[in-house]
């Protein structure tokens, strides 16, 4: 028996427990692939549209933060700016998540010492992960170098985007192979591949608002911060003009001396534990745990300090970067234009700082419905049954968890608000003013945050075996709504659908008080709903 | 005799899977009531429905009195329960989950409690994501023997047992029952239920079989005897009472005797001058297959499943 026998069998078994899952995830990130670019295609159909998107580009350090810097005014580099960026975090999750799924989760939850008990090698649980994963990002790169040829886009262009993508993927499988060894549980190897991402898209962010102008205007090169992200690596191919094959060299390099790390790792541990040995704790529990409430906080704390710290360091660099946009209107005449077409500097500035509310909203939206779900899986668990069999009632129990969540995202908003309304208002020296200007921007998001979360609640009391799911897939609808709804044109009745869509645009718009008290008695009436429904059921396992 | 826990004629489904099919259970206050039944015959189902943690379809149900669906919180003040699988929050050390469990139920006694600890031998600094499944059940055990209350529903509490500390339970136990509290112990092993209980109900399948002192129910079974004798055997195979006998030579055999029977067995056996008899007790399989015996050819999968489910 060598460290890798039984890895076929496990690819197998693999596939078998993710053969709804992966397939899912490749619909997803091709279908969007599709969408994007047929829409993109459709815009920017002119010579002169595309000259013009590719000057804004290089002018504007807000549109290279989020879409890379343009590599020439081509038809094919602007759908990689509209989408690269975008869909390398996706397939960077996905890849991540699919090999802790296969490796840390499986020993957390004991499947891995079923496994080990048979006919299986040291190396082979995390050498089928790496395997399946490297597999599917393959397979993705096929799905979107076809999509890609499909809409007219040169051929070895298209290739290169497709392996471009999967040359992340397969980046952050082998960061995950890494995460998976440290921490003892799997939300901990997911939450240091989700960190270590958050770098790569910070420091690719950086890269690309610090990069050069080329002669002509029309295209950049990235800053050196670039070459410091597997992102920034990837988005250096530059698939649709002067396309470069070197930096495949990199990212296989990489994700070589990374996995040759990470089985390093796995030589030297036993099997469950990780790196981080875990801590002792107290004898006795602290007075403010002793209640439903105070266990509530205890589970809900540790991921809102993750969260409020992620928030705060986004707004920071949101409202910093709210500066270049004076200073770009200052420097050239075009752009000068190009912003008074827009509507003049305060108004496009206005709009970039809704258009950042609108993304928190959405962020602590997904944090609402993390924690909120966190009610499923203490029940799923079975970690409620021994609570709710001492002397707590169903809706108490609930209660105190709706209390922490509600609390956690008016945290998360006012965190928000008030590191951007900090950093805009010093650059643009109204501190106070700005300070309680974009707090309440912030917070005017609230009511269509706990929509989603007294959906989730809803679903709760409902459907237990399903909430998981379905709000999960209710959240990913609003993100899609919101992000790329108006790109594709959908019509105003589906976009209406998100509780997002209700919320004013504020700073843009006057804060209007009847969508939020409509949505908040939503919110409330769902939540109501929950409650009584779970007060009335079966407790329910997994 | 007042009555602790009253159901009958409960019905519980699962979809269309009948969990429960018309059981009845009595426990009587003061007693130590053994439940028992292989894997997946619905002990674990009657006991979240006395809990209120399911909902019965329909029957009587009466804990302490009360109906355990709509006076569950005052009814759990006023009892302690230890589930078949202890989960806890990984990131809590064993000592806290202990006093949340406690506090949660209306308190617990501290002096108790780390005497508890230290019986069990139970280290509470370590996290609970460190525990073994036998150091989870310990955890929930502490936290339940540590309350004040008059009834405790205990849900296979020591499969993760060590002997020593299983021996460690059963003391605890008896002294419950010394202070007249009521116990409902659900349980697979029969050594546990002899040694603890007063009182025991069987069921199968949702249904009761049996239900009675373990001398009322042993009464229906059978003895195991391996026998060597001086003189070569003769006429076991005539004897009433005897079966599966299996003679491994003229001089040494094995069988199995009814209970009502052994007395006129041995009387046989001395004739032949015994050099040494081992009799066994029936073990919970041989009451187990006894009492699903009748007309069943389930019986072996209810001995089997215990291996899973
Ligand atoms: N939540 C549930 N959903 C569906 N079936 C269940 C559920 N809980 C128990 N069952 C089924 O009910 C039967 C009784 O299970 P259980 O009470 O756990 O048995 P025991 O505790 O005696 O081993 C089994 O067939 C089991 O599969
Ligand atoms: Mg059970």
């Amino acid at each position: 028996m060598t460290a890798f026998t039984g890895t076929g069998r496990l690819v197998q078994l693999a596939l078998r427990r993710d053969r709804i899952q992966l397939p899912i995830w490749l619909v997803v990130i091709v279908g969007v692939l599709a969408a994007l670019t047929s829409s993109v295609t459709g815009i920017y159909d002119t010579h002169q549209e595309q000259l013009s998107y590719a000057t804004t580009n290089v002018a504007s350090a807000v549109a290279r933060a989020f879409n890379g810097a343009i590599a020439g005014p081509s038809l094919g580099s602007i759908v990689a700016a509209e989408t690269f960026v975008f869909l390398s975090v996706i397939v960077a999750l996905m890849s991540g998540m699919t090999v802790v799924r296969h490796t840390r989760q499986n020993e957390e939850t004991g499947r891995s010492e079923l496994i080990g008990a048979g006919v299986v090698g040291r190396h082979a649980p995390l050498t089928a992960a790496l395997i399946v994963t490297v597999g599917t990002n393959l397979v993705l790169a096929g799905g979107a170098t076809g999509v890609l040829v499909a809409s007219g886009l040169p051929g070895s262009g298209s290739v290169a985007m497709g392996l471009a993508l999967a040359g992340v993927g397969i980046s952050f499988a082998a960061i995950g192979a890494i995460a998976a060894q440290i921490p003892e549980s799997a939300r901990g190897a997911n939450g240091l591949t989700a960190a270590v991402l958050g770098g790569a898209f910070l420091l690719r962010a950086i890269g690309d608002v610090t990069g050069a102008p080329r002669p002509d205007g029309l295209a950049m090169d990235s800053g050196w911060v670039s070459w410091l992200s597997p992102i920034g690596w990837a988005q250096q191919i530059h698939p649709y003009d002067s396309p470069r094959w070197w930096p495949f060299g990199i990212l296989v390099g990489f994700f070589l001396v990374a996995v040759g790390f990470a089985f390093l790792l796995t030589a030297h541990r036993d099997v469950g534990m990780g790196m981080v040995p875990a801590r002792r704790g107290p004898r006795t529990a602290p007075r403010w745990l002793l209640s439903p409430i105070g266990l509530a906080w205890r589970l809900h704390r540790g991921v809102l300090l993750g969260w409020t710290i992620a928030i705060a360091v986004l707004g920071l660099a949101f409202g910093t970067v709210s500066d270049e946009i004076d200073d770009f209107a200052e420097t050239s005449d075009a752009i000068a234009e190009y912003f008074t077409q827009m509507g003049g500097t305060d108004a496009l500035l206005d709009a970039y700082l809704a258009y950042c509310m609108g993304l928190f909203g959405l962020a602590v939206a997904g944090y609402a419905v993390q924690a909120l779900l966190r009610t499923r899986t203490e029940e799923a668990s079975g970690r409620l049954e021994p609570v709710l069999a001492a002397a707590v009632s169903r809706p108490r129990w609930m209660l105190s968890h709706l209390v922490c969540v509600l609390a956690g995202v008016v945290v998360l908003l006012l965190t928000a608000g008030v590191t951007v309304g900090l950093t805009y208002g010093l650059i643009a020296a109204d501190l106070w003013g700005q300070l309680l200007r974009l707090t309440g921007a912030a917070l005017a998001q609230l009511p269509a945050v706990i929509v989603l979360a007294g959906l989730s609640a809803a679903l709760f009391g409902l459907l237990p075996r399903w909430v998981t799911a379905v709000s999960w897939a209710s959240f990913m609808i609003c993100l899609l709504l919101e992000q790329i709804g108006e790109l594709l044109e959908l019509p105003q009745a589906v976009l209406n659908l998100s509780p997002f869509a209700h919320i004013p645009n504020v700073p843009v718009e006057e804060v209007t008080a009847s969508p939020l008290l409509v949505l908040s008695t939503i919110a409330i009436g769902l939540t109501v709903v929950g409650v009584l429904l779970h007060r009335r059921r079966d407790l329910t396992p997994a | 005799m007042t009555v602790a826990i009253s159901v009958s004629k409960l019905v519980k489904n699962f979809g269309t899977t009948r969990a429960l099919d018309q059981l009845d259970l009595e426990v009587a206050t003061g007693e130590v009531h053994g439940f028992l039944g292989p894997n997946g015959a619905g002990k674990s189902t009657t006991i979240r429905v006395l809990l209120g943690l399911l909902r019965k379809d329909s029957g009587e149900v009466s804990v302490l009195g009360k109906d355990p669906w709509h006076d569950a919180v005052a009814l759990h003040r006023r009892l302690a329960y230890v589930p078949g699988d202890v989960n806890l929050w990984p990131n809590l050390s064993g000592g806290e989950a202990i006093d949340l469990f406690g506090a949660l139920r209306g308190g617990l006694d501290p002096v108790r409690r780390d005497e508890l600890l230290e019986r069990f031998a139970l280290d509470p600094t370590k996290k609970c994501r460190t525990y073994s499944k036998g150091n989870r059940q310990k955890v929930a055990i502490v936290a339940a023997f540590a309350s004040d209350v008059e009834l405790f529903i205990l849900d296979e509490p020591t499969s993760g047992l060590d002997p020593l500390m299983e021996a460690v339970f059963q003391e605890c136990v008896r002294e419950l029952k010394r202070d007249g509290r009521t116990v409902l112990l659900s349980s697979h092993i029969l050594a546990e239920v002899e040694a603890l209980c007063d009182r025991v109900t069987m069921i199968r399948d949702g249904k009761r079989v049996d239900t009675g002192t373990l001398a009322e129910l042993r009464h229906l079974t059978r003895t195991s005897v391996s026998v060597e004798t001086a003189e070569p055997l003769s006429g076991l195979d005539e004897l009433p009472g005897v079966h599966d006998l299996s003679l491994v030579n003229s001089h040494y055999a094995r069988f199995q005797v009814d209970t009502d029977a052994l007395d006129h067995t041995l009387r046989h056996l001395t004739r032949f001058g015994i050099r040494s008899l081992t009799s066994t007790p029936p073990t919970l399989e041989e009451l187990f297959l006894r009492h699903y015996d009748h007309g069943n050819d389930r019986v072996t999968t209810g001995v089997a499943q215990r291996a899973g489910a």
